[in-house]
């Protein structure tokens, strides 16, 4: 079960736009979905100065953690380790991998049962279980979904958000014994439940992500609204925790304020269902929750992303998606176009510093720079700033080292044109002589000229004027002066 | 592993800093003398169900309401003052629904949390009116899963412990310095929107939840 691994992926997000954009059940499913929940947002910050009040406090807590953040995860492990909680640090993703293969077969663990976790999807950690013969079952349903489907995420909180009624109750038809065709969404529901109890009730171990963890106290914060999260944190008598460097708070007061834009931000919720806070394995005496717990930090290129201080704003994000569901690219292209973990403009402005420019270049040019990303964001990240900034780093000359992959996109054609185009504007007889030629032949050009081609292959090739406005200003008598 | 400790903390520390912000000020609502009306209408707006009654008579009502979904075996916390009271006003009724205590440790009982037992009644240790949410901080004598297998989860509390917000409750009740191995925060029935936005209850944890608060005395 389970996605297919990503295979060796590049710069193609412009070949599969169009393919997306060519699927009118994939459009209207992304719609609908997008639709809803922009006006359920928008309902939940309709008092504009309560907005900014809680939006200047959340974006502070978050600043305040990159302020100080090798100290605070510092703290966080002594206080986990205080509280009787293992744990690990993983610079890389293998690392991360052997982290938790070896745990889990240290417990003799044979199957595991997953909370929602994108940096597991980041992982792929169920393929890597696989492997090793142990396996691991989403219990979110969205995620229990995809998994039957053997898709991937197309949205960081949603993760099924492409398929409609009809896709799903075919889907549980074929996969669910026993179970027939039925769109009626309580039946579906009811359906994964009976599949998945008795699986909670049997694995030998629960994973799960972090949305916060406190580093005052050592407790993880969970929020959810299915309560397989909590099943997945407490019937089992192993958790491991798996969270990114940067998901810390620092104390219990930040938490509050970001408990009130996550979930409105995402879903449009006041609040989720469930707050999980886990501060300790279970103790003597309690009756349930899991003997061990551990937290395993993740790396995997965040420590690089810190390294610049106008990029590092991007380890702010809280995960809550309304970036995408309020991007006009994502909301037409879908998450699978973006082909990396993490779609939309936090996805635009994360994959290419996590991956490199040279694998994920083209995505900080998805974008039309519209800044509705920069308006919901509940952290204040300067998204398209970070765009405009990793374009540059795209281009730099010598490569740059502020992102892996710096100046990969760079051309020496491009370049020249650029030399040419500065020349011409920095002194007048070139601009004048320029002028000249362009309004006499720059209609001969051909449309499949390189670098013009990029415009015209979307467009209509401009058509230039037969003289210039300066000379159609002298002919009428204008003078420069 | 710890090469990869240090040398993440190595990285970190090599960069440069940005500036520690203050914490601009932020005020949680309040909502005075219509705590409650905001609790029970928060809590209505995602499904929970609030009823008020008394000290004395919340277990005889629960009965009645218990009797009406036809609800038969019932998990309790013996050890704790509302399993404590539930166990006293049940036992000397024969008609009363089964009482199940939770008095071992899960993995002797999983079968019978998992698949049998129909309500789990818990106490809430504060309830917070913004958002319309029980907390609880499960502990021996009333483990973190009688509010999440049973398909109704009966939750118990005081009128008197209702904050306003999150943020209040932490600061005033010291948080800081203190967790419990779990702090929950409910705030309706287990939910889902993942097929087609389209909410279904029950998907995970209970598909019911009921409150009883009760009146200051
Ligand atoms: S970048 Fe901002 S809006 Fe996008 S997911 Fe992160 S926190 Fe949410």
């Amino acid at each position: 079960m389970g996605a297919e691994p990503r295979a060796a992926v590049g710069n193609d997000f412009t070949v599969r736009a169009p393919q997306a954009l060519n699927d009118p059940t994939l459009r209207a499913n992304f719609r609908r979905a997008m639709d809803g929940l922009m006006s359920k947002r928008a309902a939940q910050f309709a008092d504009k100065p309560a907005w900014d009040s809680l939006r200047a406090r959340g974006a502070a807590a978050k600043a305040r953690v990159l302020a100080q953040l090798p100290a605070l995860l510092e703290r966080l492990e002594d206080k986990c380790r205080a509280n009787g909680i293992t744990v690990h640090w993983a610079e890389t993703i293998p690392e991360a991998n052997a982290i938790v293969l070896e745990i889990l077969q240290k417990a003799g663990a044979r199957t595991v049962i997953k909370g929602k976790s994108m940096v597991s999807e980041e992982m792929e950690l169920n393929h890597h279980l696989a492997a090793h013969g142990i396996q691991a079952v989403e219990s979110d349903l969205g995620e229990y979904i995809i998994q039957l489907a053997g898709e991937a995420p197309s949205h960081i909180v949603m993760p099924c958000i492409h398929k409609n009624k009809a896709e799903i109750a075919r889907l549980f038809a074929e996969r669910i014994p026993g179970l027939g065709y039925t769109e009626d969404v309580d039946a579906l529901t009811a359906a994964a439940r009976a599949e998945l109890r008795g699986r909670f009730a049997a694995a030998d171990a629960g994973i799960s992500g972090v949305n916060f963890a406190v580093a005052e106290t050592g407790t993880l914060v969970l929020v959810e609204n299915e309560g397989n999260g909590r099943l997945s944190t407490t019937l089992p008598p192993l958790h491991i925790a798996l969270m990114g460097i940067e998901k810390l708070v620092e104390s219990l007061e930040d938490l509050p304020p970001l408990l009130a834009l996550l979930p409105r931000s995402a879903t449009g919720q006041h609040i989720t269902t469930y707050v999980n806070m886990i501060t300790h394995p279970r103790r003597a005496g309690e009756l349930d929750g899991p003997e061990e717990v551990h937290l395993v930090l993740l790396d995997s290129g965040r420590s690089r992303v810190y390294g610049d201080d106008q990029l590092r704003d991007t380890l702010r994000c809280i995960r809550c998606g309304a970036c995408m569901n309020h991007c006009p690219v994502y909301s037409r292209v879908g998450g699978h176009t973006y082909k990396f973990v993490y779609p939309g403009p936090i996805g635009k402005i994360l994959t290419p510093q996590l991956e490199g420019l040279d694998c994920a270049g083209d995505q900080p040019h998805a974008s039309t720079l519209c800044n509705a990303c920069v308006e919901v964001c509940p952290v204040k990240i300067p998204i398209a700033d970070i765009l405009v900034r990793l374009r540059e780093e795209s281009v730099r000359p010598g490569g740059g080292d502020a992102v892996k992959g710096g100046g990969a996109r760079r051309s020496a054609l491009e370049t020249l044109s650029w030399r040419a185009w500065m020349l011409i504007y920095s002194r007048p007889w070139a601009g004048r002589l320029a002028a000249w030629g362009m309004t006499r032949f720059g209609n001969l050009l051909p449309e499949r000229l390189p670098l013009l081609k990029a415009w015209t292959s979307v467009r209509t090739k401009p058509r230039f004027a037969a003289k210039s406005l300066h000379e159609l200003a002298r002919e009428q008598g204008y003078c420069d002066e | 592993m710890s090469d990869a400790r240090a040398n993440i903390l190595a990285r970190l520390r090599a960069a440069p800093r940005s500036p520690l912000p203050d914490r601009p000020d932020w005020t949680p609502p309040a909502f005075g003398e219509s705590r409650l009306e905001r609790f029970r209408a928060m809590l209505g707006s995602v499904h929970g169900e609030v009823v008020e009654t008394t000290l004395a008579a919340w277990p005889g009502l629960l009965r009645t309401l218990l009797a009406e979904r036809g609800v038969r075996r019932v998990l309790y916390g013996p050890a704790a003052d509302v399993g404590a009271q539930l166990g006293r006003a049940w036992t000397a009724d024969g008609d009363a629904p089964t009482l199940v205590p939770y008095d071992r440790p899960i993995e002797a009982l999983k079968a019978e949390l998992v698949h049998s037992v129909e309500a789990g009644v818990t106490s809430v240790r504060w309830g917070i009116a913004e958002t319309g949410s029980l907390v609880l901080w499960p502990d021996a004598a009333e483990p973190r899963l009688m509010s999440l297998l049973p398909p109704l989860h009966v939750a118990v509390m005081a009128a008197s412990v209702l904050y306003d917000s999150l943020a209040q409750l932490v600061a005033e009740q010291g948080w800081a310095g203190g967790m419990p191995t779990n702090a929950l925060l409910i705030s309706g029935p287990s939910k889902t929107a993942d097929i087609e936005q389209t909410l279904a209850y029950g998907v995970h944890g209970p598909k019911d939840l009921l409150v009883l608060v009760l009146a200051d005395q």
